[in-house]
């Protein structure tokens, strides 16, 4: 036996209220931040601020077509990066195995989402925009957003793959399903809950870019009506109104939206993920 | 008669060689019983039988599995439908997180019937086979994750029986489960095997003893003896099977 300054009881207790406070902390932030920008935003929210257009660049007026270009760029990136984030994950957890490949990729995730969002912006601008031609527009800011999300709906969705426990492909096998079956029909539904979190995570942060689509998809004040349209997502349009000093009410205005939009999608998705969970789980 | 014939299997994973020289004869609509220690070769065996170990990269194999005379690993041999003419219980009750009803269709449905009147019959005929229907037919749109354990294992064996196969292997079905469930298993055991051939792996001697009529002794890898069940278990000819089922190793 070592020499112990503490006894067990009592360190035991001193590690309970680190924990706590750490927990109590994490909470405080988070409710500072959101109450902060909801006393100071949405004073100025109301039906006409969301559904009206807006006058003189954003000093009066509303935020319609931001609202509009922001869950059209989201919305599209959304329709790019899933498919191929989570086909990846099912190359990865089902048909590759441990190969160079395997780890190539893994490593190029990776590298993916830990690039700051302003150099994807900046890639946008010389690709997409310039050598594709595709200009300042919609499409241009989901194809950068869809970048950027990729690497975490592909890493969400590898982890639930692989965690999905493997005596349900056994069951599937013995019964003669091949391995496409399987997936299809049973690993994928069985994934469906951890794909969604993966897929909401990645569009949240999308949702949430100004960096990124700042160089791609222009900043026009106009509502976007084709993926061809430049626009003006809610973080570029809170960018804007801040640093050029337009109006800082409207600037918090838009931030309390943004806020609003993205708990209310993220709580809307975790309750139809609950009760798809214990749908599938008999609970 | 002979449903399955094996000759001179030789299994290797790797470098490791896991049956050596098996030779075992599976009577028609019977229950053989596969007994003997812990990694012995027991459940290789039965997975050799549907292919199951083709899954793992390192397996290998010599010798003959002949399912009705035809031997499974012959190159013109197609594994979905060796899988659904030899049907597979596991070890730990592994429904599908699907409703109750989707469970047991899921053979069904992968081997293309998806008309709704002949999944529905042949459902219910399945899961009146395996002695289940009169505790789900009302709730056969739940999960299936929401039945008790011996009800979750009856399933599985709905679910092998819907695909109509020859052979049912099982192994250990009731080793995850608690005395009452073992009882409605073994019994289920016992009407099953006028239409179906059975392979069962078992632990529990008493077990062999109750549901089986012929039974294999299994010893690193290799078959010490087969014989009747009643043979085996009151007069074993080899030194081995009679201090293993005597309870002096194993």
């Amino acid at each position: 036996m070592g020499f112990r300054v503490l006894s067990p009881r009592i360190s035991q207790k001193i590690m309970n209220i680190v924990f706590i406070i750490s927990g109590l902390i994490t909470i405080l932030i988070l409710v500072f931040v959101l109450g902060y920008i909801l006393i100071k935003g949405l004073p100025v929210v109301n039906l006409d601020f969301i559904f009206s257009n807006p006058i003189d660049s954003g000093r009066e007026g509303g935020i319609f077509p931001m609202i509009v270009s922001s869950l059209f760029v989201t919305l599209i990136a959304g329709i790019i990066a899933t498919p191929l984030g989570v086909g990846a994950a099912v190359y990865l957890a089902e048909y590759a195995g441990e190969n160079w490949l395997v780890k190539v990729i893994r490593f190029g995730a990776e590298t993916l989402a830990s690039i700051p969002s302003i150099v994807f912006g900046l890639f946008g601008l010389a690709f997409f925009v310039v050598f594709l031609g595709l200009g300042w527009s919609i499409l241009s800011g989901s194809l950068v957003l869809a970048i950027m999300a990729i690497p975490t709906i592909f890493q969400v969705s590898e982890v639930t793959i692989s965690s999905i426990p493997s005596s349900f492909r056994e069951g599937s096998f013995g019964l003669g399903a091949t391995k496409w079956q399987t997936v299809y029909r049973v690993v994928l539904p069985a994934a469906i809950p951890g794909i969604v979190t993966g897929v909401i995570l990645g569009m949240t942060r999308a949702i949430s870019e100004a960096a990124a689509v700042m160089f791609a998809v222009g900043a026009a004040l106009s509502l976007p009506l084709s993926i061809f349209d430049p626009g003006r997502p809610l973080p570029l349009h809170l960018y804007i109104l801040a640093t050029e000093g337009i109006s800082l009410d409207n600037a918090y205005g838009t931030a309390a939206v943004l806020v609003i939009l993205v708990l209310f999608v993220t709580i809307i998705t975790n309750l139809a993920v609950d009760r798809y969970q214990n749908k599938i789980m008999g609970r | 008669m002979n449903k399955i014939e094996v000759e001179d299997l030789n299994v290797y994973f790797g470098d490791n060689h896991v049956l050596k020289d098996v030779n075992i004869e599976i009577p028609k609509n019977n229950v053989t019983a596969l007994i003997g220690p812990s990694g012995c070769g027991k459940s290789t065996f039965i997975r050799t039988v549907n292919r199951m170990n083709d899954l793992i990269p390192s397996f290998r194999h010599e010798g003959n599995v002949l399912l009705d005379g035809v031997d499974v690993y012959n190159h013109k041999m197609d594994v979905v439908d060796l899988r659904k003419k030899v049907g597979m219980v596991f070890q730990k009750p592994n429904p599908f997180p699907k409703s109750i009803f989707e469970n047991v269709a899921y053979g069904l449905r992968i081997h293309g019937i998806n008309d709704n009147d002949s999944l529905s019959a042949r459902v219910e005929e399945a899961l009146r086979s395996a002695a289940l229907w009169d505790e789900v037919e009302d709730k056969l749109e739940n999960s299936a994750m929401g039945l008790s354990g011996g009800q979750q294992q009856r399933l599985c064996i709905a679910r092998t029986i819907a695909n109509n196969p020859k052979v049912i292997l099982m192994d250990e079905p009731c080793s995850a489960l608690d005395p009452i469930s073992t009882t409605k298993i073994e019994d289920l055991i016992h009407k099953l095997k006028r239409d179906y051939t059975i392979i069962i792996v078992t632990h529990n001697m008493q077990q062999a003893t109750r549901v089986s009529k012929y039974t294999s002794f299994f010893l690193n890898g290799e078959i010490i003896e087969s014989n009747l069940t009643d043979k085996i278990f009151i007069d074993p000819q080899n030194k081995k099977t009679e201090d293993y089922i005597t309870g002096r190793f194993g």
